[in-house]
């Protein structure tokens, strides 16, 4: 299995973390993992990416050119990125701030109202992410729920634990999404 | 200890840590900057001493006078920062103290660009400041492997009392991989440094110095110097990925050696005999060891990103037998594993029409 992410929006918006999260996750089931961020200049308000791997064996370049996976959380992202993709590759859209359609047909395609369902469904908006991730996690199976959850309770301070379980219910909701197509 | 998932320069932060070193002196530069940032909260933890200098320039002289004094203590920094520094590091060379520095390379020449690179190959294993010295060079090509070679290098530096460079890249720095660090030990025994200027009551005074003024003196010092550099030679280290019969053997070392090694695995799967001989000290060479990954190599491919650097030093270790060619990318952009097959396949069926 080999599995290349980029995830991309605005700085702030927790791609980030989001990617660090996941490559934990791959860690959590002793796989080999990497993470890299796109560390070059950026003017507020610009883009932010990183690129994550999920390997049965070990990671060559940890920079990725062509991702099975695209992630994009704001328009400039997929604007930017869309190109890239694999051939057949998965393009995950947040359609809470992408107003636009993918230009491409040969990629399989979930637009997913992150930041609208984690409102109406939970109440609470910053959990979107976590919707994004968890129909990643259901399209792919690149790594299982309860994996995230591990690297949540690593990479979480132990007084922030109590939120785990409203990020298992964003993640389940994701996978629900993901059943969808 | 389980496996953490962490940042190459912070991980290397917190190796050097656990091989005892107490004093850091640097100045902020991308890509490195969370080797500081790290030890400037881990170094007061444990009693040591993190300072931000108002310069480079400051930082390695601040290096030379603490490892003067007979500490551990190390400087990190990228290529241009590098640069800045050189006068300290042939300083330190020449008083023979030991020290580590870590290059976290970025695209060059000038201020260049933060993108990673490895052009400054020259400058680290051929001297890089003015006189006849060298630094043992270490190149890690994953974070395991850099925490690993952490407390080498300050041993290495100890026993030679000479400068070790870690030369790392701008993705080595930036990117985050699962780690695990050796167990802690609770009394980290030291070499003992007699010669360490430490208060001269009750002993004749040391003198730490790389001013020589009779050439007689400065000769016989020379000598002494370069028969060090010999001796280094035992210290060579490398690996070799699938080289036993490769017809077509790649040199790269550093990240440019990840991405040669899954072109090696492409070119197997198309039936190509390919394989990748991975330098890990850059000085001393592993010169008989390369020698003998390409006794049955028809073509030698170097994977660097640079514009051609370690390829002259692959061609003169393999004293001009195989033809040895060069790829590599420049000023922070990376190889791709496509582009390196593609090579590959070039020089693999090289040859052929002749044949035919």
């Amino acid at each position: 299995m080999l599995q290349e992410i980029i995830l991309a929006g605005f700085g702030g918006q927790g791609v980030m973390s989001m990617g660090q999260l996941l490559a934990y996750a791959g860690l959590v089931e002793d796989k080999h993992v990497s993470w890299i961020p796109s560390y070059g200049p950026e003017m507020r308000g610009g883009t932010a990416n990183c690129s994550v791997t999920i390997s049965d064996v070990e990671v060559s370049s940890p920079i990725i050119t062509e991702p099975d996976t695209l992630i994009v959380l704001n328009r400039p992202s997929l604007e930017k990125f869309e190109k890239d993709v694999k051939p057949g590759g998965l393009l995950l859209i947040n359609s809470s701030l992408i107003d636009i359609e993918p230009q491409r047909h040969d990629l399989k395609v979930l637009t997913i109202p992150a930041s609208e369902l984690a409102n109406e469904r939970l109440g609470n908006s910053r959990v979107s992410n976590m919707i994004i991730l968890g129909a990643f996690v259901g399209l792919t199976g690149a790594v299982t729920i309860e994996s995230v959850i591990g690297a949540l309770k690593k990479v979480l301070p132990e007084y922030r634990h109590n939120l785990i379980p409203l990020n298992r219910q964003a993640l389940e909701i994701g996978i629900e999404l993901a059943k969808g197509i | 200890m389980a496996k953490v998932l962490m940042k190459g320069n912070e991980a290397l932060g917190e190796a050097a840590i656990r091989a005892g070193c107490r004093y850091f002196f640097g100045y902020p530069i991308t890509p490195q900057n969370e080797i500081p940032q790290y030890l400037a909260k881990r170094l007061p933890e444990v009693g040591g001493v993190f300072l931000q200098a108002e310069s480079e320039i400051a930082a390695i002289n601040m290096v030379y006078g603490a490892a003067g004094s007979g500490a551990r203590v190390m400087t990190s920094s990228s290529s241009p920062g590098i640069s800045l520094k050189q006068e300290g590091i042939t300083y330190i060379a020449g008083a023979e103290l030991p020290c580590v520095i870590v290059n976290m390379q970025r695209g060059g020449p000038g201020l260049g660009s933060i993108q990673p690179a490895q052009s400054d190959y020259f400058q680290a294993v051929k001297g890089g400041g003015h006189g006849d010295y060298k630094l043992l060079v270490l190149a890690p090509a994953t974070i395991q492997e850099m925490v690993d070679m952490m407390g080498k290098a300050f041993d290495l530096a100890d026993e030679y009392r000479n400068p070790v460079m870690i030369l790392g890249d701008g993705i080595l720095g930036q990117m985050m991989e699962g780690v695990e660090f050796p167990a802690e030990e609770t009394a980290l025994t030291l070499a003992e440094k007699p010669w360490a200027t430490t208060g001269a009551k009750g002993r004749k005074p040391n003198l730490i110095n790389s001013l020589f003024l009779d050439p007689v003196e400065l000769e016989q010092h020379n000598h002494h110097l370069q028969r060090k550099y010999d001796r280094m030679a035992k210290e060579v280290l490398w690996e070799n990925y699938r080289t036993d019969d490769a017809e077509v053997v790649l040199v790269g070392y550093g990240s440019s050696a990840r991405i040669a090694k899954a072109a090696v695995d492409l070119a197997r799967a198309h039936g190509i005999k390919a394989g990748l001989f991975r330098p890990i000290t850059l000085f001393p060479f592993p010169k008989a060891a390369l020698q003998e990954a390409c006794k049955q190599a028809n073509h030698v491919l170097t994977v660097e990103m640079s514009m051609g650097q370690l390829v002259e030093d692959v061609r003169y270790n393999l004293e001009f037998k195989v033809p040895v060619h060069f790829y590599g990318r420049s000023g922070g952009m990376v190889p791709t594993t496509r582009a390196v097959l593609e090579e590959i396949i070039r020089w693999a069926h090289s040859g052929e029409e002749d044949k035919a």
